[in-house]
């Protein structure tokens, strides 16, 4: 094969992130500037996945300089070209600012965002083209299941997984090496490993990002977790909201078939491993294991008690491993770099890193990977640039719909699997929402408890009648009509949900309200027995607006945009706002051009 | 693929495509390409270079710069082998081209007729 040599590569990201804010007309316009300058056959352009910083998408990477230009317009790609790539000089404008000393970087690996992060699971991430198997194996992809294949028994894999200390990413954290062990133990004429990339947390997106970014990756992981628990059949389960990860998968399925690495005696070894794509329609609940297999047989995705677990009886009554896609990412790397590698990172109980999808009241919000035991504040402050402007840190929610609050004074937990429970909070798919002082936290667990009530299955009835309930009191509360003992009834009814719940869906969705009762206990009181929102949120319980007489010029603008007409006076005199009228809606102060309106 | 010898030696003709995007301790060729540069026939140079390099099959990174000040001296080419000064070559032609890479990049020696300055390792 001849190598062509390019000397400079221009990475485009097409993640979900960048497409849709407009990357693919870079790429087209970027093709026609190259042609027109006669550069395409010294630049290349690559398609990669995400980089995880989507906020400042669409993000352009130039090589070998290693320049990450962000935000870049259709408008920019002639300046790009003409500045850059013909006479490399550097696009200042275009590149990224630290939000604090509005300093431009240059480099990826200076930017804060990037500097504090361990990428093991995303090294690939926007580094290499996606749906080219040629760009995997150049840095090392399917070395791994090479390396498994031809010098490890199954036993010993399972060791170094083990040794490895790798926990399952899902959010349960059960020991990925242990949990392959049991599977590998089942005497069966069939096996089947499943991989649970049914992504369901609202705002969560790891699992896209690698299934998009880094295809080939997580087939290597699962080809590897095949052989030692002795499967030669596989499913993908991915929801079909995933067209663009669906599409990158197929077309590395159809590559590693092609080069002999899925399919029959694989790499000469004699191990065989097929692997098929499910979609999923959609439903939280399939994230759930033993519902995630019932929707790959076919039928109506609810989960089933256990035992059996799915290492003993799982898809189609035979022994299956399940993990999740991150799980699978990390394979390779510790098969190629030993299990003392890996487990040099990290705490004593959480090894290696996790990767969180930051997001809420942060300036900068993405995917971010860091090593366990790193510190909330060191994720909101050095990677996520601080609060959004200049405002306070109130809590941090973990975990998902069904993870927990964490206030702002255990800012300097540690983050593991056990600490993160120990708050009432929970690892979960790694969903990090950073709230600040303008959130209530009632509305905040009223919001996150009535995506799980809506997403419960029905088939147990502490799940589907107790969050109802739950959510009736919160709707209450929030409406001003919260009434003595409601906070108890919650707890004794969330208390009650968890333990008696079929799966884990019930068994974690009270969290939110649980949690936030314990830390923010006064916030809930004063919407009981004040009837009043601290943060001003609460529909019905905001306070009125209200103007300065002395201020106020008589323009007539608030009464122009005022929903529900609670605003008279006469032109170039006062105006005066109705308080029974008023909604707290905040449109009239909006508009006010002298700042004459305030919340009374 | 029937072996991991055989994946290994893929990886290994591939890696060279994906060069550009890994520089570190590889040997740097930088073409001024100011707009002084350009005029003086810096592409020319420049394709010169991207042609021994493949023809060569060298693991060497190619990247450019603006004008540096040294106008009257483009087309400035610069070498620099890992861990070696910096050495700049001016009034580059084509036909330089190859004598710098065979006898600078590939056998080290530097030629010494066309430098017009050198930057200590570790100086910017």
């Amino acid at each position: 094969m001849e190598a062509t040599i390019y000397r400079s590569h221009v990475l485009i990201c097409t993640g979900t992130g960048c497409v849709s804010s407009g990357s693919g007309k870079i790429k087209e316009r970027m093709v026609a500037e190259l042609e027109e300058r006669g550069l395409q056959k010294e630049v290349k352009i690559v398609d990669t996945g995400c980089h995880g910083f989507c906020e400042k998408g669409p993000i352009v990477i130039v090589y070998p300089e290693g320049v990450f230009y962000c935000q870049v317009d259709v408008e920019d790609v002639s300046e790009i070209v003409e500045e850059h790539l013909l006479k490399g000089r550097i696009v200042e404008r275009l590149l990224y600012k630290e939000p604090l000393t509005e300093e431009s970087i240059p480099s990826y690996n200076e930017i804060d965002f990037y500097k504090k992060q361990m990428r093991i699971a995303l090294a690939n991430c926007g580094r290499i083209n996606p749906e080219s198997i040629h760009e995997y194996i150049a840095v090392g992809g399917y070395e791994a299941l090479g390396k498994a294949l031809t010098e490890m028994t199954p036993e010993e894999v399972i060791e170094e997984v083990k040794k490895s200390g790798l926990r399952g990413r899902g959010g349960a954290g059960f020991p990925t090496g242990l949990k392959w062990e049991l599977t590998r133990r089942e005497k069966s004429d069939k096996k089947y490993l499943v991989c649970n990339a049914d992504e369901g947390d609202p705002g969560a997106f790891m699992d896209r990002s690698l299934l998009e970014g880094d295809p080939h990756r997580i087939i290597e992981g699962m080809a590897i977790a095949a052989y030692a628990i002795g499967a030669d059949e596989g499913y993908i389960y991915v929801r079909a909201e995933y067209p663009l990860a669906i599409h990158r998968l197929e077309v590395a399925l159809e590559q590693a078939a092609e080069l002999g690495l899925l399919g029959e005696n694989i790499l000469g070894s004699g191990f065989n491993f097929n692997l098929h794509i499910k979609k999923g329609a959609g439903a939280f609940v399939c994230g759930e294991e033993t519902a995630l297999m019932a929707s790959i047989e076919g039928r109506r995705g609810m989960p089933r008690p256990k035992p059996p677990f799915p290492s003993v009886s799982g898809l189609w009554g035979k022994p299956t491993n399940i993990n999740n896609v991150e799980t699978f990412a990390n394979v390779p790397y510790i098969i190629n770099n030993g299990a003392e590698v890996y487990s040099a990172i990290g705490t004593e109980k959480s090894k290696g890193t996790k990767v969180f999808a930051l997001t809420g009241k942060i300036n900068n919000t993405g995917l971010v990977e860091v090593p366990m035991g790193i510190t909330l504040r060191e994720i909101i402050y050095d990677i996520g640039g601080g609060i959004r402007d200049g405002k306070e840190l109130k809590a941090v929610q973990t975990g998902g719909p069904s993870g927990g609050c964490i206030p702002a004074d255990l800012l300097d937990l540690p983050i593991d699997y056990e600490s993160l429970t120990e708050v009432g909070a929970m690892m979960g798919s790694g969903g990090m929402v950073v709230m600040d002082e303008s959130t209530c936290m009632v509305d905040v667990a009223r919001f996150f408890l009535s995506f799980t009530q809506s997403e419960s299955c029905g088939k147990c009835t502490p799940c589907r009648e107790g969050t109802k309930r739950m959510l009736e009191i919160l709707d209450r509360i929030c409406a001003g009509e919260g009434r003595e003992g409601d906070l108890e009834l919650l707890e004794e009814l969330g208390n009650h949900i968890k333990e008696t719940s079929l799966c884990q869906l019930g068994g974690s969705a009270p969290n939110p309200v649980l949690s936030t009762l314990k830390y923010f206990r006064a916030e809930y009181e004063a919407h009981i027995k004040e009837k009043r929102c601290p943060a001003n949120v609460c529909e019905g319980m905001k306070s009125a607006y209200v103007i300065d007489e002395s201020v106020c010029i008589g323009c007539t603008a608030c009464t122009r945009v005022c929903p529900v007409d609670a605003i008279s006076g006469e032109r170039k005199k006062p105006h005066y706002i109705d308080p029974d009228v008023c909604i707290a809606c905040g449109a009239c102060a909006a508009k006010c051009p002298v700042s004459a309106i305030a919340q009374g | 693929m029937k072996s991991l010898e055989e994946l290994k030696k893929l990886r290994e003709e591939l890696q060279k495509e994906m060069l550009a995007r890994n520089s570190k301790g590889k040997t740097k060729i930088v073409i001024g390409m100011g707009t002084c540069g350009i005029a003086a026939g810096a592409r020319e140079v420049l394709q010169a270079v991207l042609q021994e390099i493949e023809k060569r099959k060298l693991d060497v990174v190619v990247s450019q710069t603006g004008c540096i000040g040294m106008c009257e001296k483009e087309p400035l080419l610069d070498v620099q082998l890992p861990g070696k000064d910096r050495i700049t070559y001016g009034n580059v032609t084509k036909e330089d081209v190859q004598r710098i890479i065979v006898e600078h990049v590939i056998n080290g020696n530097i030629v010494e007729d066309l430098v017009v300055a050198r930057l200590e390792e570790g100086g910017e």
